[in-house]
Order: structure tokens, then sequence, then C-alpha cells
């Protein structure tokens, strides 16, 4: 059975341009497909990771185009609908930076700071990422 | 009005940061202005035109290849090479030599070249602007 893995991310939109996806997220999609159990707990700026409906076109240097430039968003569902992993977001976080709970994609999950602590105890392992 | 020649030091490492896309738009409008271009790529940034790079597949988005198009930066360097000749301008690539050796990336895409620090006090000399876009 895979140890429970709790995995906060908080560095966000780093390399996303270049990878198509954020690096944290795809490894832990990727080691979900590997058997992994993980939970995602997105806190400081990742928090806009979970709104609904960003993405931007992708890059272009003269006659070269980036086709499939990357929407966080679906990445979350992704995590969350295919994966079928728990994601939550620090609802201080979200609320220091004007994002209302209704702009998020369906199925993420409200978590206070003050509750994050006390979910390492359902954790064999926690990550910062 | 004479044309005008920038200067840009880059130091991130393809795939690990933002500031790349950032260069690459600030270097994206300067070639389509005819602007003369000069890059120096140092550290990281090095293997921004090693030629071996090469697109994958992507498991976790459920795509190939061809449907991923995943971006690599030898490309996009090659893009900035032939839109700065299209438009009047050049561009001089100067990829850092010992940064190059210490990374096994001294294969570069044609139109860059190996060079060091003293390209870049040449390159200061000689330009309107400068910007360094450090890495952190």
């Amino acid at each position: 059975m895979a140890k429970k893995t709790l995995n906060i991310v908080e560095s966000a939109y780093r390399a996303v341009m270049e990878e198509q996806d954020d690096t944290i997220l795809w490894v832990l999609a990727a080691m979900a497909g590997a058997g992994a159990d993980h939970t995602v707990v997105l806190r400081g700026n990742a928090v806009s990771y979970a709104v609904a409906g960003q993405g931007g076109p992708g890059l272009t240097v003269g006659e070269w185009k980036q086709t499939q430039a990357p929407k966080m968003d679906r990445d979350v569902l992704d995590l969350i609908e295919k994966r079928k992993i728990p994601v939550y977001v620090i609802a201080e976080d979200l609320a220091d930076r004007g994002i209302e709970q209704s702009e998020l994609v369906p199925g993420v999950e409200m978590l206070s700071r003050t509750a994050l602590a006390g979910l390492f105890a359902n954790y064999a392992v926690v990550n910062h990422w | 009005m004479s044309k005008k020649t920038l200067t840009i030091a880059l130091m991130d490492p393809p795939y690990e940061s933002e500031n790349l896309t950032t260069a690459f738009r600030i270097l994206d409008v300067a070639a389509r202005r005819g602007y003369n271009i000069n890059v120096f790529a140092y550290e990281g940034a090095s293997g921004l035109a090693f030629a071996r790079q090469t697109p994958h597949p992507n498991p976790v988005h459920g795509k190939d290849v061809a449907e991923e198009n995943h971006p690599t930066t030898k490309d996009q360097v090659s893009a900035l090479l032939a839109e700065a000749e299209k438009n009047g301008g050049k561009v001089d690539w100067v990829n850092c030599g010992m940064c190059v050796d210490e990374r096994g990336v001294n294969e570069f895409v044609p139109g860059t070249r190996r060079g060091s620090p003293a390209d870049f006090h040449a390159f200061v000399e000689a330009s309107d602007n400068v910007l360094v876009i450090p890495t952190k």
C-alpha cells in the first residue's frame, strides 16, 4: 500500500509556458499512475491554479508559434476528476488575492491555514514544493 | 534614425522559469522592429540553443509528440534569428564557452556561436541599451 503523501504546492507559474504545465502537478499525476497516494494543497500564489477559465495565448517568436499553451485550471480538474487526487486550497490565501470560492473549478476543497498543520498527522509523508 | 542595438543577458536554463518566456517576448518584438540584437547566454541559459533538444510526447496529457508539440528553446532561437534577418536586423547570439563545456551542451543551432565575457563587454560598449535578466 502506497504511503499517503500530502503535497503542499506553493511555487506557481514557474516554467509553465515552456513545459506546458506545472512540473509539480505533472509529476504528481505521473506518480499517481504508478500507484502513489497523493493529496494536494495549493497555497500562496498557487491558489490561482484553481481559478476557472484561465489561460492565455501561447508564445510567438517570429514564425514559431506555441500551440499547446498551459491551462492550469484544466490540470487541477484532471487531478480531481481523472486521478482522484483530493485538491485543497488555503482559504486565506484566496481571500488575500481577492478570489472568491465561486471562481474555482468544481471539486476543490477549502482549508484554513490553521487547519493545515492538523492535516499533517493523517499523512506518512509531507512534501513542500 | 539609426538602427537600435539591444543587448540582453540571460541566465536561466530552459524549462525552469518564466524569465525566458518574458525574454523571448521582448526579443521577438525587437526582431520584428529590425533591431540589431545581441544575446549573451550565460550559465544555464547557455543551453537555450543546444542543438540536440528533442520534443517529447506527454503521457500525462494523453498526447503524442505531434499533439503535444512541445516547445524547444532551440527552435525559438532559430525563429528569432530568422525574424530579425527578415526585418533587416541581425542577432549575435553568444553562448558562454565555459558554461556550455560544464554542461556538455557545446552543439549550437546555426547562427549562434561560442564566446566569452569579453563578448558581453563588447556588446555593452556597442549597445543603445542593455537588459540583464538574472536568475534567482
